[in-house]
């Protein structure tokens, strides 16, 4: 047995709670509201899981003083280790740290149970049309899906026809992103199959909480966060070219000013490969090699982090300053593997996202076991005239961005916005999308005036080699704004720490 | 091959897989982190110590060994003031020689080999550079000089028990080391420099009670007070000081120390990580150099001209380090920096 750790809350709340639960919930949460919204934390009635409650009671323990003293603490530790992005304003450039919020969101095991066979089924049904289309093309022939969205899909890479990859897999990482309705239903708001960001969040925010929080988290049967970096490596080195025996993994980063720098170099050593810049790689003969002060040693699987059109100014942007002249066609002959593969965002547009329930049933047979948002394609003309009709009462996004940027909430826009909206709108249909307003859930957040119910989401990460495997959690981000329902991290929004009980 | 078919990472057989620009920001953290804590050693004992003819500090002497007059001038009017001169040796972005400037570089490079380094190099560092971020004008008149030049090497010394005692001793160690032992080397001529621009016109050391007071301080300034006592207990002469930084074996800023872990450090890299074929050149040039030190008497060296001397050590570190940097890291530069070893 270890030293007992430092003991704030009763001990025993637990088993108090058992007897009284109305007191129990008091303290912290003595003043909290959730009007409407499906609360992680406390539900809206008394059937709160046994995990849920031993974690509100203890929380309940706390003083407001005490959590924000540990706060500040925390954003010193992450300012001081440089767990920063970077955001770019017209002028500076400047290092923020991501928001913590001190109170987890915690996932039962029946929960994770649900989320992890749906992410799995999703990645697979992602996969199989990839190589669909990149290949036979029966989804198209048998008209499952509109062939002009696929193939004139800007993020469609001719590129790849025809190429084989290895094991047959597109999406090697991937990033759900997950909202609960008000009833608590889990729902899929988009794919990520490109590049998904954040991961290194989850488990430093797990390292985070452990060290300033030990008297929460004690005895708690959470999942482990731990092994993330040793399966990356394992993927990578599963869907190495199969020649090589002893693949060479590296992860390929734009560099030290982009804005997840953080994060490769955390992925990097979590893997213990290098981290190459695009001038560290070369091509010679269709082969990888990067430049080590022993002269070139081969590489052969790369975990890419930047964006199809920057990878090789031979095959795309020929201004790409960050690229490898002559990646593409190494990659194309088999000689490298990239992670993910090149042409994933067609998979994961939100044009394309709105055909997922029926590309799962079609590529595997089965029901979805994630429910999607119902998503009006304004490429349709149904889907046009009926966004035009409601769009006080919708969201509307480009299909091409990420971040949050440019889209519309109905709800909360003035009408001058909505007027502005309906123009880009009609005057480009095809690039936007529309799906109603979901009442996000909530989960109780350290806020200046006490702890309230701020909207949350949840992106968990797959690993996709010769299996998939889900990271038990994922990100919880969380709109630290009153009201918003926008969590990215470039618009205001923080993390918390996601617990996944094991029973 | 195994019967499963599963493939591990490569381990062993990978053992030269350092990335050049790995390398060469290693050396450069290294060697920045090395320059600011003596660039603070410099300030400290010419703010204490080196004056004028008539008396004032010696301000003027710094711009000379670190050969920044002419960037000096462009910023500043001349004659160099104290408070012009703290400005732009601590404070000032532009100047690539300013401790700030340099502070920002070696966090740069760090956060270039930010996948090699240690989580507690890289946290000290952090809080190293921020600080230094927020030093005003204001706070080094508050605080005195002195206090910010202890504040600043201990925080040096900090970075470099740090490193000794979490970074991983690989390849990449061995860079970190060939940069803090070559900017060591070069510091050391600095330092001896300085005296050699408060000598009166005609360049002969004397051995006056105001010389023995200074020299004392160039002692002081590189922490070698009490170790040149213990082996000189009976008198302070120029020659026994300037011998004592030079050729001493035992004393970890002198010029032959450092040279001999340059060629040591050189020496690993070429056995342990079978790097002989880009090692033996450079070898060669820095046991030529080491022969030079070795092959003349300190009295021999003054005669002939100390700082002459002086400058033709900082020309070979300088041009060692352009060899190194041909050999190990050919084409790529990592982050734009001055150039640091033309004293012209």
């Amino acid at each position: 047995m270890s030293k007992p750790v430092l003991q704030s809350p009763d001990p025993s709340a637990t088993s108090l709670s058992a007897l009284a639960p109305a007191k129990a919930a008091a303290g912290i949460f003595a003043a909290y509201d959730t009007p409407d919204f499906f609360c992680e934390l406390m539900r809206r009635t008394d059937d709160i899981p046994p995990a849920l409650r031993t974690v509100r009671d203890r929380l309940a323990g706390f003083d407001l003083s005490e959590l924000r003293h540990r706060t500040s603490t925390a954003e010193t530790q992450l300012y001081r280790l440089g767990i920063t992005f970077t955001v770019y304003s017209d002028r500076e450039a400047i290092d923020r740290i991501l928001p913590f919020d001190m109170i987890p969101r915690v996932l039962t095991a029946l929960e994770w149970d649900h989320i992890d066979r749906g992410v799995q089924q999703r990645v697979k049904a992602l996969n199989l049309f990839l190589r669909d289309i990149y290949h036979e093309r029966h989804v198209l022939r048998d008209g499952i899906i509109p062939a002009s969205l696929v193939l004139g899909n800007p993020n469609y890479c001719d590129a790849m026809v025809g190429v084989r990859v290895p094991g047959d897999v597109y999406v090697h990482i991937n990033g759900t992103d997950l909202i609960r309705d008000s009833s608590g239903r889990f729902m899929v708001l988009e794919d990520n199959a490109r590049t998904p960001s954040g991961v290194s969040y989850v488990i430093e925010n797990r390292h985070m909480m452990l060290r300033l929080m030990p008297d929460l988290a004690s005895g708690m049967p959470l999942r482990s966060v731990e092994e993330y970096g040793l399966k990356l490596h394992q993927t990578l080195c599963e869907v190495a070219p199969e020649s090589v025996t002893d693949p060479q993994v590296v992860l390929f980063s734009p560099g030290i000013y982009n804005s997840a720098y953080f994060e490769h170099v955390f992925l990097a050593r979590e893997m213990g490969v290098p981290l190459v810049e695009g001038r560290d790689l070369i091509v010679e003969n269709h082969r990888v090699y990067m430049r080590t002060v022993a002269g070139l040693r081969p590489v052969h699987a790369i975990y890419r982090r930047l964006n199809d059109e920057y990878l090789d100014p031979l095959a795309f942007n020929p201004d790409s300053m960050l690229g490898v002249p002559g990646l593409v066609e190494a990659y194309r002959r088999g000689n490298v593997t990239l992670a993910n593969a090149l042409g994933t965002g067609v998979a994961d547009d939100k044009a394309v996202y709105a055909y997922m329930p029926r590309l799962i049933r079609y590529y595997l047979g089965e029901d979805p076991i994630l429910d999607s948002v119902q998503t009006h394609i304004c490429a349709e003309p149904e889907g046009l005239a009926y966004t035009l009709a409601n769009m006080n009462k919708l969201v509307i996004k480009p299909v091409g961005e990420s971040g949050g940027y440019g889209l519309l909430i109905g709800s909360q826009a003035t009408q001058t916005e909505l007027d502005e909206f309906r123009a880009k709108l009609l005057e480009d249909p095809s690039n936007y999308i529309s799906q109603p307003v979901i009442d996000l859930s909530v989960s109780p957040t350290l806020c200046p005036s006490g702890v309230e119910a701020r909207h949350v989401d949840l992106r968990p990460f797959a690993l996709t080699g010769k299996n998939t495997w889900v990271l038990p959690g994922g990100l919880s981000r969380v709109a630290l704004r009153k009201g918003s329902l926008v969590v990215n991290s470039s618009q205001g929004g923080g993390s918390k720490d996601t617990w996944v009980m094991a029973r | 091959m195994t019967q499963t078919g599963t493939r591990f990472p490569a381990m062993l057989a990978n053992l030269n897989t350092l990335l050049s620009r790995y390398g060469e920001s290693m050396m450069w953290l290294a060697r920045y982190m090395e320059r600011i804590e003596n660039l603070a050693r410099i300030l400290e004992v010419t703010e204490a110590f080196v004056r004028n003819a008539d008396g004032s500090p010696g301000w003027d002497s710094i711009l000379q060994i670190n050969s920044d007059e002419e960037r000096y001038a462009t910023l500043y009017a001349l004659p160099a003031t104290e408070e012009n001169i703290l400005a732009f040796y601590i404070t000032e972005s532009t100047n690539p020689t300013s401790i700030r400037a340099m502070a920002h570089m070696a966090r740069e490079n760090a956060r270039s080999a930010r996948p090699l380094i240690s989580t507690e190099m890289w946290m000290q560092l952090n809080i190293f550079t921020q600080s230094m971020m927020e030093l005003s004008t204001p706070d080094i008149r508050r605080n005195g000089l002195s206090g910010l030049c202890n504040r600043i090497k201990q925080d040096c010394q900090t970075h470099f028990g740090v490193t000794e005692g979490t970074l991983y001793r690989d390849q990449a160690w061995l860079f970190y080391l060939l940069g803090k032992y070559l900017e060591r080397s070069d510091q050391i001529t600095r330092l001896i420099d300085i005296r050699y621009h408060t000598l009166l016109p005609g360049g002969e050391i004397s051995g006056s009670q105001m010389d023995l007071t200074q020299w004392g301080a160039v002692l002081r300034s590189a922490a070698a007070y009490h170790a040149f006592r213990r082996l000189q207990p009976v008198t302070i002469t120029p020659a026994n000081v300037v011998g004592f930084l030079l050729k001493n074996e035992g004393f970890p800023r002198s010029l032959m120390l450092n040279l001999r872990q340059v060629e040591s450090t050189l020496n690993a890299l070429s056995t342990h990580y079978n790097l002989r074929h880009q090692c033996g050149p450079l070898q060669e040039r820095i046991i030529n150099l080491r022969a030079t030190l070795e092959d003349q008497t300190v009295e021999e060296i003054i005669s002939r001209g100390l700082h002459e001397y002086m400058t033709y050590i900082q020309d070979e570190l300088g041009a060692l380090q352009a060899e190194v940097s041909v050999t190990f890291w050919p084409i790529a530069p990592v982050m734009t920096r001055q150039t640091t070893f033309s004293p012209q």
